[in-house]
Protein backbone atom coordinates (compact mmCIF):
# COMPACT_ATOMS: atom_id res chain seq x y z
CA UNK A 1 0.00 0.00 0.00
CA UNK A 2 1.26 3.45 -0.88
CA UNK A 3 0.74 5.05 1.95
CA UNK A 4 2.20 3.28 4.37
CA UNK A 5 5.57 4.28 3.25
CA UNK A 6 4.37 7.69 3.77
CA UNK A 7 4.01 7.76 7.85
CA UNK A 8 7.42 8.17 10.15
CA UNK A 9 5.08 6.52 13.28
CA UNK A 10 6.51 3.15 13.99
CA UNK A 11 5.72 0.48 12.46
CA UNK A 12 7.38 -2.10 14.73
CA UNK A 13 6.55 -2.88 18.68
CA UNK A 14 9.07 -0.74 19.30
CA UNK A 15 8.16 2.60 20.61
CA UNK A 16 10.39 5.93 20.42
CA UNK A 17 12.57 6.24 22.39
CA UNK A 18 11.43 9.62 24.67
CA UNK A 19 8.32 11.86 24.02
CA UNK A 20 10.27 14.55 22.69
CA UNK A 21 11.57 12.05 19.73
CA UNK A 22 7.92 11.07 19.27
CA UNK A 23 6.73 14.35 18.93
CA UNK A 24 9.65 15.34 16.64
CA UNK A 25 9.04 12.27 14.44
CA UNK A 26 5.14 13.70 14.51
CA UNK A 27 5.56 17.62 13.70
CA UNK A 28 7.46 16.36 11.04
CA UNK A 29 5.04 13.78 9.12
CA UNK A 30 2.19 16.80 10.24
CA UNK A 31 4.80 19.24 8.20
CA UNK A 32 4.36 17.46 5.21
CA UNK A 33 0.28 18.04 5.42
CA UNK A 34 0.60 21.94 5.60
CA UNK A 35 0.45 22.83 1.68
CA UNK A 36 -2.55 20.36 0.72
CA UNK A 37 -4.35 21.55 4.28
CA UNK A 38 -4.09 25.32 3.81
CA UNK A 39 -5.24 24.65 0.01
CA UNK A 40 -8.22 23.21 1.07
CA UNK A 41 -9.00 25.93 3.39
CA UNK A 42 -8.08 28.45 0.25
CA UNK A 43 -10.86 26.98 -1.52
CA UNK A 44 -13.20 26.68 1.13
CA UNK A 45 -12.95 30.55 1.60
CA UNK A 46 -13.75 30.78 -2.41
CA UNK A 47 -16.69 28.73 -1.91
CA UNK A 48 -18.03 30.30 1.11
CA UNK A 49 -17.92 34.34 -0.89
CA UNK A 50 -18.14 33.47 -4.43
CA UNK A 51 -21.71 30.74 -3.83
CA UNK A 52 -24.47 32.63 -2.05
CA UNK A 53 -27.80 30.96 -0.63
CA UNK A 54 -29.87 32.74 -3.62
CA UNK A 55 -27.48 30.70 -5.93
CA UNK A 56 -28.00 27.11 -3.85
CA UNK A 57 -32.04 27.86 -3.72
CA UNK A 58 -32.36 28.88 -7.92
CA UNK A 59 -31.71 25.50 -8.66
CA UNK A 60 -34.79 23.60 -7.30
CA UNK A 61 -37.22 23.03 -9.45
CA UNK A 62 -40.04 21.94 -7.11
CA UNK A 63 -40.06 18.58 -8.00
CA UNK A 64 -39.38 15.85 -4.96
CA UNK A 65 -37.07 13.13 -6.44
CA UNK A 66 -35.06 15.56 -8.76
CA UNK A 67 -34.61 18.20 -5.71
CA UNK A 68 -33.61 15.51 -3.82
CA UNK A 69 -30.82 14.56 -5.74
CA UNK A 70 -29.94 18.51 -6.85
CA UNK A 71 -30.17 18.58 -2.57
CA UNK A 72 -27.86 15.55 -2.75
CA UNK A 73 -25.64 17.16 -5.21
CA UNK A 74 -25.19 20.87 -4.20
CA UNK A 75 -24.82 19.93 -0.44
CA UNK A 76 -21.94 17.65 -1.97
CA UNK A 77 -19.57 20.29 -3.59
CA UNK A 78 -20.71 22.53 -0.86
CA UNK A 79 -18.34 23.30 2.24
CA UNK A 80 -18.26 25.49 5.60
CA UNK A 81 -19.22 25.10 8.78
CA UNK A 82 -22.65 22.81 9.59
CA UNK A 83 -24.47 25.92 11.16
CA UNK A 84 -24.65 26.83 7.39
CA UNK A 85 -25.92 23.86 5.78
CA UNK A 86 -29.20 24.19 8.58
CA UNK A 87 -29.45 28.40 7.95
CA UNK A 88 -29.16 27.66 4.13
CA UNK A 89 -31.95 24.29 4.58
CA UNK A 90 -33.93 26.73 6.91
CA UNK A 91 -34.37 29.16 4.04
CA UNK A 92 -34.82 26.26 1.46
CA UNK A 93 -38.21 25.61 3.58
CA UNK A 94 -39.41 28.14 3.74
CA UNK A 95 -39.47 28.24 -0.21
CA UNK A 96 -41.28 25.89 -0.49
CA UNK A 97 -38.36 23.18 -1.49
CA UNK A 98 -39.17 19.80 -0.28
CA UNK A 99 -38.01 18.30 3.11
CA UNK A 100 -36.73 15.13 1.31
CA UNK A 101 -34.36 17.44 -0.83
CA UNK A 102 -33.26 20.10 2.41
CA UNK A 103 -32.40 16.73 4.40
CA UNK A 104 -30.05 15.30 1.70
CA UNK A 105 -28.63 18.64 1.38
CA UNK A 106 -27.55 19.02 4.92
CA UNK A 107 -26.45 14.89 5.16
CA UNK A 108 -24.35 15.41 2.21
CA UNK A 109 -22.86 18.94 3.49
CA UNK A 110 -21.25 16.92 6.32
CA UNK A 111 -20.76 13.49 5.00
CA UNK A 112 -19.36 14.17 1.31
CA UNK A 113 -16.55 16.11 0.95
CA UNK A 114 -15.68 17.02 -2.74
CA UNK A 115 -13.54 20.33 -1.53
CA UNK A 116 -11.93 18.47 0.58
CA UNK A 117 -11.12 15.20 -1.87
CA UNK A 118 -7.56 15.96 -2.98
CA UNK A 119 -7.02 16.09 0.74
CA UNK A 120 -8.42 13.12 1.67
CA UNK A 121 -6.79 10.95 -1.23
CA UNK A 122 -4.02 12.30 -0.41
CA UNK A 123 -3.52 10.91 3.32
CA UNK A 124 -6.22 7.97 3.25
CA UNK A 125 -5.76 6.93 -0.07
CA UNK A 126 -7.46 7.70 -3.46
CA UNK A 127 -9.96 4.20 -3.24
CA UNK A 128 -10.82 4.78 0.05
CA UNK A 129 -11.52 8.16 -0.42
CA UNK A 130 -13.50 7.60 -3.92
CA UNK A 131 -15.81 4.99 -2.06
CA UNK A 132 -16.07 6.48 1.11
CA UNK A 133 -17.72 9.45 -0.75
CA UNK A 134 -19.18 7.82 -3.48
CA UNK A 135 -20.98 5.45 -0.62
CA UNK A 136 -22.24 8.60 1.68
CA UNK A 137 -23.42 10.82 -1.69
CA UNK A 138 -26.30 7.46 -1.75
CA UNK A 139 -27.03 7.01 1.83
CA UNK A 140 -27.59 10.53 2.47
CA UNK A 141 -29.87 10.19 0.01
CA UNK A 142 -31.46 7.11 2.19
CA UNK A 143 -30.74 8.52 5.24
CA UNK A 144 -33.19 11.31 4.03
CA UNK A 145 -35.81 8.95 2.60
CA UNK A 146 -35.52 6.99 5.70
CA UNK A 147 -35.79 10.27 8.12
CA UNK A 148 -38.65 11.97 6.24
CA UNK A 149 -41.00 9.00 5.96
CA UNK A 150 -40.17 8.07 9.49
CA UNK A 151 -41.46 11.87 10.23
CA UNK A 152 -44.57 10.99 8.51
CA UNK A 153 -45.35 7.87 10.04
CA UNK A 154 -44.79 9.09 13.57
CA UNK A 155 -46.47 12.62 13.11
CA UNK B 1 -1.00 8.86 -5.29
CA UNK B 2 2.24 9.76 -3.79
CA UNK B 3 4.72 7.27 -2.85
CA UNK B 4 6.31 8.57 0.07
CA UNK B 5 6.91 11.60 2.11
CA UNK B 6 8.61 13.52 -0.59
CA UNK B 7 5.97 12.94 -3.04
CA UNK B 8 3.09 13.27 -0.26
CA UNK B 9 4.35 17.20 0.49
CA UNK B 10 4.88 17.30 -3.46
CA UNK B 11 1.37 16.79 -4.64
CA UNK B 12 0.17 19.09 -1.77
CA UNK B 13 2.39 22.01 -2.63
CA UNK B 14 0.99 21.31 -6.57
CA UNK B 15 -2.68 21.71 -5.09
CA UNK B 16 -1.43 25.12 -3.19
CA UNK B 17 -0.40 26.18 -6.51
CA UNK B 18 -3.33 25.59 -8.20
CA UNK B 19 -5.26 27.05 -5.69
CA UNK B 20 -3.16 29.78 -5.46
CA UNK B 21 -3.43 30.08 -9.44
CA UNK B 22 -7.20 29.82 -9.09
CA UNK B 23 -7.00 33.03 -6.53
CA UNK B 24 -4.77 35.43 -8.90
CA UNK B 25 -7.24 34.75 -11.82
CA UNK B 26 -9.96 35.72 -9.54
CA UNK B 27 -8.65 38.35 -8.27
CA UNK B 28 -7.98 39.36 -11.78
CA UNK B 29 -11.64 39.32 -12.33
CA UNK B 30 -13.34 40.01 -9.50
CA UNK B 31 -11.23 41.24 -6.94
CA UNK B 32 -14.35 42.78 -5.03
CA UNK B 33 -14.68 39.19 -4.11
CA UNK B 34 -11.65 37.56 -3.62
CA UNK B 35 -10.02 39.58 -0.96
CA UNK B 36 -13.50 38.52 1.04
CA UNK B 37 -12.58 35.09 0.16
CA UNK B 38 -8.98 35.37 1.14
CA UNK B 39 -9.73 37.26 4.53
CA UNK B 40 -12.82 34.04 4.79
CA UNK B 41 -9.96 31.61 4.66
CA UNK B 42 -7.60 33.23 6.93
CA UNK B 43 -10.29 33.73 9.77
CA UNK B 44 -10.96 29.55 9.04
CA UNK B 45 -7.17 29.31 9.60
CA UNK B 46 -7.44 30.64 12.84
CA UNK B 47 -10.05 29.23 14.10
CA UNK B 48 -8.83 25.92 13.36
CA UNK B 49 -5.21 26.25 14.76
CA UNK B 50 -6.12 25.26 18.06
CA UNK B 51 -7.51 21.78 16.48
CA UNK B 52 -4.39 21.02 14.77
CA UNK B 53 -2.44 21.43 17.89
CA UNK B 54 -5.17 18.95 19.38
CA UNK B 55 -4.34 16.83 16.79
CA UNK B 56 -0.49 16.81 16.65
CA UNK B 57 -1.04 16.25 20.90
CA UNK B 58 -2.99 13.07 20.11
CA UNK B 59 -0.55 11.80 17.43
CA UNK B 60 2.29 12.76 19.65
CA UNK B 61 1.01 10.82 22.42
CA UNK B 62 -0.02 8.10 20.78
CA UNK B 63 3.27 7.58 18.41
CA UNK B 64 4.50 7.11 22.19
CA UNK B 65 2.24 5.22 23.95
CA UNK B 66 0.59 2.87 21.49
CA UNK B 67 1.91 -0.07 19.21
CA UNK B 68 0.93 -1.72 16.57
CA UNK B 69 -0.29 -4.50 19.04
CA UNK B 70 -2.42 -2.09 20.60
CA UNK B 71 -4.38 -0.65 18.16
CA UNK B 72 -4.86 -3.81 16.18
CA UNK B 73 -6.84 -4.49 20.02
CA UNK B 74 -8.69 -1.49 19.85
CA UNK B 75 -9.67 -0.74 16.27
CA UNK B 76 -7.82 -3.47 13.99
CA UNK B 77 -8.85 -6.59 12.52
CA UNK B 78 -9.79 -8.59 15.55
CA UNK B 79 -11.47 -5.43 17.40
CA UNK B 80 -15.09 -6.31 16.48
CA UNK B 81 -17.86 -4.65 18.31
CA UNK B 82 -15.70 -2.65 20.06
CA UNK B 83 -13.80 -1.48 17.51
CA UNK B 84 -17.50 0.12 16.01
CA UNK B 85 -18.25 1.66 19.46
CA UNK B 86 -14.98 3.26 19.52
CA UNK B 87 -14.99 4.55 15.92
CA UNK B 88 -18.18 6.04 16.95
CA UNK B 89 -18.68 7.60 20.04
CA UNK B 90 -14.82 9.61 19.08
CA UNK B 91 -16.12 10.30 15.85
CA UNK B 92 -19.43 12.33 17.50
CA UNK B 93 -17.35 13.57 20.23
CA UNK B 94 -14.33 14.53 18.07
CA UNK B 95 -14.23 18.34 17.30
CA UNK B 96 -13.13 20.37 14.11
CA UNK B 97 -13.20 19.97 10.73
CA UNK B 98 -12.41 16.78 9.14
CA UNK B 99 -9.61 17.54 7.17
CA UNK B 100 -7.61 18.10 10.35
CA UNK B 101 -8.20 14.62 11.50
CA UNK B 102 -6.83 13.00 8.33
CA UNK B 103 -2.92 13.00 9.94
CA UNK B 104 -4.22 11.04 12.55
CA UNK B 105 -6.22 8.37 10.48
CA UNK B 106 -3.67 7.95 8.21
CA UNK B 107 -0.91 6.91 10.81
CA UNK B 108 -3.80 4.89 12.83
CA UNK B 109 -4.41 3.18 9.67
CA UNK B 110 -0.77 2.71 9.08
CA UNK B 111 -0.45 1.02 12.29
CA UNK B 112 -3.66 -1.67 11.47
CA UNK B 113 -6.79 0.20 12.23
CA UNK B 114 -9.83 -1.27 9.88
CA UNK B 115 -10.54 1.13 6.91
CA UNK B 116 -14.25 0.40 8.20
CA UNK B 117 -13.40 1.87 11.36
CA UNK B 118 -11.87 5.29 9.39
CA UNK B 119 -14.87 5.34 7.36
CA UNK B 120 -17.21 5.31 10.49
CA UNK B 121 -15.31 7.49 12.44
CA UNK B 122 -15.42 10.02 9.39
CA UNK B 123 -19.00 9.57 8.93
CA UNK B 124 -19.84 10.16 12.85
CA UNK B 125 -17.90 13.21 12.80
CA UNK B 126 -20.79 14.64 10.87
CA UNK B 127 -22.78 14.42 14.21
CA UNK B 128 -22.03 17.70 16.02
CA UNK B 129 -23.81 17.77 20.03
CA UNK B 130 -23.16 21.23 20.42
CA UNK B 131 -24.76 22.32 17.25
CA UNK B 132 -27.87 19.88 18.22
CA UNK B 133 -29.76 23.17 19.55
CA UNK B 134 -29.22 24.89 16.24
CA UNK B 135 -31.03 21.98 14.42
CA UNK B 136 -33.86 21.32 17.17
CA UNK B 137 -34.04 24.95 16.26
CA UNK B 138 -34.45 25.23 12.49
CA UNK B 139 -36.00 21.84 11.84
CA UNK B 140 -37.48 20.55 14.81
CA UNK B 141 -36.59 17.76 18.18
CA UNK B 142 -38.32 15.00 16.15
CA UNK B 143 -36.42 15.48 13.07
CA UNK B 144 -32.96 16.12 15.10
CA UNK B 145 -33.47 12.66 16.86
CA UNK B 146 -34.24 10.74 13.80
CA UNK B 147 -32.17 12.13 11.71
CA UNK B 148 -29.06 11.17 13.82
CA UNK B 149 -30.41 7.75 14.45
CA UNK B 150 -30.28 6.83 10.77
CA UNK B 151 -27.06 8.47 10.28
CA UNK B 152 -25.63 6.64 13.03
CA UNK B 153 -26.82 3.46 11.39
CA UNK B 154 -25.70 4.93 7.67
CA UNK B 155 -21.95 5.43 9.51
CA UNK B 156 -22.11 1.59 10.37
CA UNK B 157 -23.26 0.48 7.34
CA UNK B 158 -20.76 2.60 5.53
CA UNK B 159 -17.89 1.03 7.18
CA UNK B 160 -19.16 -2.51 6.28
CA UNK B 161 -19.33 -1.52 2.79
CA UNK B 162 -16.06 -0.19 2.34
CA UNK B 163 -14.61 -3.45 4.18
CA UNK B 164 -16.69 -5.23 1.95
CA UNK B 165 -15.16 -3.17 -1.27
CA UNK B 166 -11.77 -3.78 -0.19
CA UNK B 167 -12.05 -7.16 0.32
CA UNK B 168 -13.35 -8.14 -2.80
CA UNK B 169 -10.70 -7.65 -5.57
CA UNK B 170 -8.35 -9.68 -2.41
CA UNK B 171 -11.43 -12.63 -2.71
CA UNK B 172 -11.42 -12.66 -6.25
CA UNK B 173 -7.53 -12.91 -6.65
Amino acid sequence: MPESRKSPINKTEKRPRSILLSFIKVLRSFSTAVPMLCGVILLMGLFQIFVTKEMIASVFTGQMFRDTLIGTLIGSVSAGHPISSYVIGGELLIRGVDLFAVTAFIVAWVTVGVVQYPAEASFLGRRFATLRNLFSFFLAILVSMATVTILMVIR
Amino acid sequence: MSTGKKGDSRSGLYFLVFVVAIYLVLFLLKPEKTLPALRASGNMLVRILPIFVLVVFFMGIMNYLLTPKTISRYVGQGSGIKGWLLATSTGILSHGPIYAWYPLLRDLRVQGMRSGLAAAFLYNRSIKIPLLPMMVYYFGIKFALVLLLFMMIASLAEGKLIELFERGPKALG
